[in-house]
């Protein structure tokens, strides 16, 4: 990893004024520490996807097939043949600019390649070139330009430079989203086997062993049960959570960074407390065992066949429905993609709360409901006795994850479970949260260390927004409901807002819950003093 | 600075020189003032339909809504029934208010450091001269009916009662003329004049923008200032449109045929260019499906068939290790 600037230098060193050269003719930067590195050949052979030899982005020439503006084009042809959006997006950008500003990573950069219009625009000149009457006709005064290698590297470092989060699309008066254009330009970088490890890995990891971490059946299980014994230390109560179990009423699938990481950790044990104060009837799978989707990074297909354990493992345990845990993109694939790709869930029930008696409607195909939803929907019912003063030395704000957000909706229900489990609840400005939400800066496969720079970068409008509250109102806790952001959030704010720390909502909901049989508690479930000044 | 407004200028100048000199000195009235607007309509028609047609048979694969606001959930949460619509009545109104209000445009904020931080502001220029752009742009193309239809119907004399509302000069000015001229020019001068914006702005984005400016400006001049003879304009375009095509006897201005060129060249520029982005308002997957994926089930047609790893390739790999962990097999 190489060093990075220090935060102040790093601030001061963002400079919007432009190139003199027009972007085409600005060359990409392959200097250490500006891009992700590529994945390892096992990953993909094991994945029957494109396998390329050891290569660097550094490198002058990157060995491209011999045919592989051949590939390119017809895997470009493919896709316009396959999705509408990408037609439509390609055909009526009129760049007017209003997204160009939209973007963390063009906040944070000033690198113009980083304005979503210029982010398609690397893709579109080359759909110009390739389809249009136009483009063959005018050439570059139409804005085409020839495919090369140029080109492909410069889609390598742009699409490995944008997190997917949506944002732009919000503010486009077409919608046109350059998320959907990153995600066809990385599947066509894929098919000359260009990808990048810290996607790649996890995805073979998640494709053998259910999790992106490549936690094997015996360990997942130990892990738990390690969380176990330190729920009964903190509360005095003995959980025993069951796994594989056939029969169960619900299946309950969390991104496996909540097992493997803090601060995910201690969500996770909310979670487990929540379940066994309920008498929640659930189990957990060591087959589906990821609710993340790295593959919604990757390719369509690879999302679909990740995405599959969970139908399959539900249907093999007979489960009636589907509890899905605190993640951002995992919510995407969820409510945009899974039943589309492997439906119909029609094997199981529409879900009901065994509790509130609540039928979730708008789940009612798909059958997978948000903890969020089924948690704020018990404290509704008044099902939880809560006392939030166990949170009192938390001043919480709370971050919208890009999926959640803007590709779902789930806004209020969060904000509820954070009101009822917390005394100092304050939300960031109105144009930093909510559909307007920024990116952590490391989403989309971007959370790798050897890009540092890049996602403090990304991030810092966000932290930006952070400090703000805790200039303001002494916030000190930034919670989140998504596990890449539980990765990506506590360097970040250490990097410009150092005095916050990052929680999931159902560590909190866990803190406040008061159980059966619990003992007088005394600290928090990361074993530390409840109160401050008992430190 | 990017010059690229230089090529679309000097492509706008030839153009209307062309038509200057050929309508006028060269005498081909009857090449500018019938064959080229067939040509041009022919153009737009088939172009338009071709690629709305060529759209259309790309699939949606996937419902991809881009959502700005609270989903449809338990019934005590408040839904945002526009910005994340559930159903169909809440996509056309979220629809509508895209595509009469330019809703999204709305939203636009802009960056800006200030001292150690980020603030960002809410700026309503470009909404503002869009607004004043297309609707000044539909008011005309409105008014101008007038010379297609014989009797000239009630909406069309509605709007020019409420266009000429402020009732000075002679003839009296419509507002949607002036308005149309000050809207392209100030989309023109955010162009040049803004570096982010013109850095990403191309040849194609000036180019009809002074194209416009150009058919503004004739069509300015002949209305008033040298005041050109109205009944033989119609004359004209009357003959166009119930196909008895002749030229009017006496003749029309080359500053007629130079406007009447103009708009040929636009017409039949739009299917090849952004300006498609008319029609592909409406088939814009993240604003015009209803988030109600989990809901109902949204059909993907190509959905292709992918190898999984199923359960009992898992177990088949794990067994040993499950079994040691107390875990249930299938298979011992
Ligand atoms: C329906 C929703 C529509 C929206 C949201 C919309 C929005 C826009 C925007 C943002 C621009 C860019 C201005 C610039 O910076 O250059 C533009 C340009 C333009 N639009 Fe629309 N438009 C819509 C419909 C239409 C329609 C129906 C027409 C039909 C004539 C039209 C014709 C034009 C023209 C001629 C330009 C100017 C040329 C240019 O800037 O390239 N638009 N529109
Ligand atoms: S906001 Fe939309 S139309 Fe405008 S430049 Fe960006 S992508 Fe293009
Ligand atoms: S999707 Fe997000 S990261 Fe990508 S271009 Fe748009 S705003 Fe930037």
């Amino acid at each position: 990893m190489v060093d990075i600037l220090k935060p102040e230098e790093m601030f001061n060193s963002i400079d919007y004024a432009l190139p003199k050269k027009p972007w085409e003719d600005v060359p990409t930067d392959f200097s250490e520490g500006t891009f992700c590195y590529p994945t390892k050949k096992k990953n993909q052979e094991y994945l029957s996807l494109v396998a390329k030899d050891e290569w660097s982005p550094a490198d002058e020439d990157w060995k491209l097939p011999p045919n592989w503006q051949e590939i390119i084009h017809e895997g470009f042809k493919e896709r316009l043949e396959k999705y509408r959006s990408l037609k439509v997006f390609m055909d009526i950008c009129v760049r007017c600019g209003a997204c160009a500003d939209k973007c963390h990573f063009f906040i944070g950069t000033g690198d113009p390649k980083n304005m979503p219009v210029v982010r398609a625009e690397l893709l579109r000149s080359i759909y110009r070139n390739d389809f249009t009457i136009a483009g063959k006709i005018l050439g570059s005064i139409a804005g085409a330009r020839k495919l090369t290698p140029a080109v492909i590297k410069e889609w390598f470092a742009y699409f490995y430079q944008c997190s997917e989060c949506r944002r732009c699309s919000v503010y486009c008066p077409y919608g046109i989203d350059t998320a959907e254009i990153t995600m066809m330009g990385r599947e066509l970088l894929s098919l000359l086997g260009l990808n990048i490890n810290w996607i790649l890995e996890p995805v073979a990891n998640c494709f053998r062993t259910g999790n992106h971490l490549g936690i094997q059946p015996h360990a997942f299980k130990e892990m738990i049960e390690f969380f176990c014994d330190d729920i009964e230390e903190i509360t005095g109560v003995k959980i025993n959570p069951s796994f594989n179990r056939k029969g169960a009423e619900i299946l309950f699938v969390t991104p496996s960074g909540d097992v493997f990481a803090d601060p995910g950790t201690y969500t996770m044990m909310g979670y487990l407390m929540l379940f066994e104060h309920i008498g929640l009837d659930y189990t957990l799978s060591t087959y589906a065992s990821e609710g993340g989707n790295f593959g919604l990074f990757t390719s369509s297909d690879v999302m679909k066949r990740l995405n599959g354990k969970m139908y399959q493992e539900a249907k093999r345990l007979g489960v009636k429905w589907i509890l899905g845990g605190e993640c951002g993109h995992m919510w995407r694939v969820i409510n945009q993609y899974m039943e589309t790709m492997n439906g119909p869930a029609d094997f199981l029930e529409v879900p009901k709360s065994p509790l509130t008696g609540t039928v979730f409607k708008n789940a009612a195909s798909t059958k997978m409901v948000h903890i969020a939803e089924f948690t704020a929907d018990l404290i509704k019912h008044n099902k939880l006795k809560l006392d939030p003063s166990r949170n009192d030395k938390f001043k919480v704000t709370f971050h919208d994850s890009c999926n959640p957000s803007r590709a779902m909706g789930l806004l209020d229900e969060p904000r509820y479970v954070l009101k009822n489990v917390c005394n100092h609840f304050y939300d960031m400005p109105e144009n930093t949260i909510r559909e307007q939400t920024f990116c952590c800066g490391s989403g989309a496969g971007l959370n790798t260390e050897e890009i540092m720079d890049l996602r403090m970068r990304g991030g810092l409008p966000r932290a930006n927004a952070v400090k703000h509250v805790h200039d303001k109102y002494g916030v000190n806790m930034l919670a989140c409901i998504c596990a890449i952001d539980r990765a990506a959030l506590p360097p970040l704010m250490n990097y410009w807002v150092p005095e916050v720390g990052v929680t999931g909502i159902h560590e909190l909901v866990g803190n406040a819950l008061v159980m059966d049989g619990e003992i007088e508690r005394t600290i928090d479930l990361r074993q530390e003093p409840l109160k401050e000044e008992e430190e | 600075m990017n010059v690229n407004y230089l090529y679309s200028l000097l492509a706008v100048v030839v153009l209307g020189l062309v038509a200057y000199v050929g309508a006028g000195s060269v005498g081909l009235q009857g090449v500018f003032g019938i064959f080229i607007p067939y040509l041009a309509l022919v153009i737009f028609i088939a172009g338009f339909v071709n690629r709305v047609m060529d759209w259309a048979k790309s699939p949606v694969p996937f419902r991809i809504p881009t959502t700005c606001g609270q989903q449809q959930s338990m019934d005590w949460i408040k839904q945002n029934k526009i910005d994340n619509p559930s159903t169909t009545w809440g996509v056309l109104v979220r629809m509508f208010f895209e595509i009469v209000l330019f809703r999204s445009l709305f939203r636009n904020s802009r960056v800006e450091i200030v001292g150690s931080r980020l603030s960002y502001k809410w700026v309503v220029w470009l909404w503002l001269f869009a607004i004043l752009f297309h609707y000044s742009f539909l008011a005309v193309v409105v008014r101008h009916l007038r010379f297609f239809l014989e009797p000239v119907p009630f909406f069309v004399k509605a709007l020019e009662q409420m266009d000429g509302i402020l009732q000075v000069g002679l003839p009296g000015v419509f507002i949607s003329g002036v308005t149309l001229l000050a809207g392209a020019l100030l989309l023109l001068m955010r162009r040049i004049l803004i570096p982010k914006i013109n850095y990403i702005s191309k040849a194609a984005d000036y180019f009809p923008l002074l194209l416009i400016i150009g058919i503004a400006l004739t069509g300015l001049t002949m209305r008033y200032f040298t005041k050109v003879d109205v009944t033989k304009v119609k004359e004209l375009t009357m003959g166009l449109a119930t196909f008895h095509m002749g030229i009017p006897e006496g003749g029309l201005s080359a500053l007629f045929y130079v406007h009447l060129f103009f708009v040929c060249i636009l017409v039949a520029y739009i299917p090849f260019s952004k300006l498609m982005h008319m029609g592909g308002v409406f088939l814009s997957p993240t604003r015009n499906l209803a988030n109600n994926s989990r809901m109902k089930r949204h059909i993907n047609p190509w959905n292709p068939k992918v190898k999984f790893h199923t359960y009992d390739e898992y177990e088949d790999d794990f067994r040993e290790k499950m079994i040691e962990a107390g875990l249930p097999v299938e298979k011992e």
